[in-house]
């Protein structure tokens, strides 16, 4: 009824979105906040040393071994120019050049 | 870049600095995946035109949400009347790895001043945050690298939505240039330096084969907070034995 022009509307989508910002703030303030009122132990601070490399290596599997031929090589592509080139930009490169020239072709 | 802001306080006990230097090489660092966020930029732009976002509303959102996946969720559920409580709910539940993001990050940033550490993790997103990672499991100890990398990404996200939202459809598809994969091959390659020997194998072959089963079977990113938190749990447990 009030259409996406009307001042009802827009107030609404405004506070979507303020509530949006809220708890997203939190969750990007809440990990430090929460650690720093933890009681630290060997086994603890042993998590925390894993927890960099879990989380990234989470982010990446199910793109990077989506079982896709074009992501697959792309991935290994992107390893070894990396192993080779010590540097984040070339690797990259290589992956997005990988992918895209092999689904264009596939 | 002087000597003067280097030595610029937030020195802690152990060497954790918080300067100028760190936050240019932070900044530097990130321009190739700030090249990949400005297409996503784009194209939320463009769909937050298609769902009826006026510009200064899609503007808002990318400046003070400023977390991508949320953002396009959000855009999926944009029908009037507005579903207020799902789309703050899918926003919260979207953005829920960032607790263990900041979590990571506490052996340097409990070191920091509140206004530095909260100001900067305003910043943190998954790439930058990959980032700084590395960086500080180097060995570097300068904690303004995730303000200056996380700075980057976001006038790169404002700046496309912006685009992207006037503009309308400047690049429909990112992955029909392969850019969906620039943030996988990113990410690839911080593991390569982050990688210690054989100890990792299992808690990362966890987090791998969890990730793909709740890829597969749940929605958002539950596959990182459920991936991430078995793998760093094995490691837990494994070295106290």
């Amino acid at each position: 009824m009030w259409g996406r022009c009307g001042m009802q509307t827009d107030v609404t989508a405004l506070l979507t979105i303020a509530g949006m910002a809220l708890v997203t703030y939190l969750t990007r303030a809440g990990g430090l906040f929460l650690m720093k009122r933890v009681t630290f132990s060997p086994r603890f601070e042993a998590w925390l040393n894993c927890l960099p490399g879990a989380v990234i290596i989470s982010m990446v599997a199910p793109s990077a071994l989506s079982g896709k031929i074009p992501e697959t090589v792309a991935a290994l592509a992107t390893i070894l120019v990396t192993i080779r080139f010590k540097s984040i930009f070339p690797a990259m490169l290589a992956g997005v050049g990988t992918v895209w020239i092999l689904r264009t072709v596939m | 870049m002087s000597l003067n802001s280097d030595r610029e306080s937030g020195q802690a006990d152990d060497g954790v600095i918080f300067s100028a230097g760190g936050f240019w090489v932070g900044f530097r660092q990130s321009i190739p995946i700030a090249l990949s966020v400005f297409a996503y930029g784009l194209v939320f732009g463009l769909l937050a035109r298609q769902a009826g976002l006026s510009l200064g509303e899609s503007v808002i959102m990318s400046g003070l949400v400023f977390a991508g996946a949320s953002q396009f969720a959000a855009l999926g559920l944009w029908q009037a009347p507005l579903p207020v409580a799902a789309i703050i709910v899918t926003t919260l539940v979207v953005n829920l790895r960032h607790l263990l993001m900041g979590a990571a990050l506490y052996p340097w940033f409990s070191r920091l001043s509140p206004a530095r550490a909260y100001g900067s993790l305003f910043f943190m997103n998954d790439e930058s945050w990959a980032l700084t990672m590395a960086s500080l499991s180097r060995g570097e100890k300068n904690s303004s690298f995730l303000l200056g990398s996380g700075l980057i990404v976001f006038i790169s996200w404002l700046s496309a939505t912006v685009l992207g939202r006037t503009l309308g459809g400047v690049l429909q598809d990112p992955s029909l240039w392969g850019l969906d994969f620039a943030f996988t091959a990113v990410f690839l390659a911080l593991l390569v330096g982050l990688w210690k020997g054989k100890k990792d194998i299992l808690p990362w072959g966890v987090a791998v084969a969890v990730s793909l089963v709740a890829s597969h079977w749940l929605p958002g990113k539950w596959y990182i907070i459920l991936g991430g938190l078995a793998g760093s749990c094995v490691g837990a447990v494994r070295h106290a034995d």
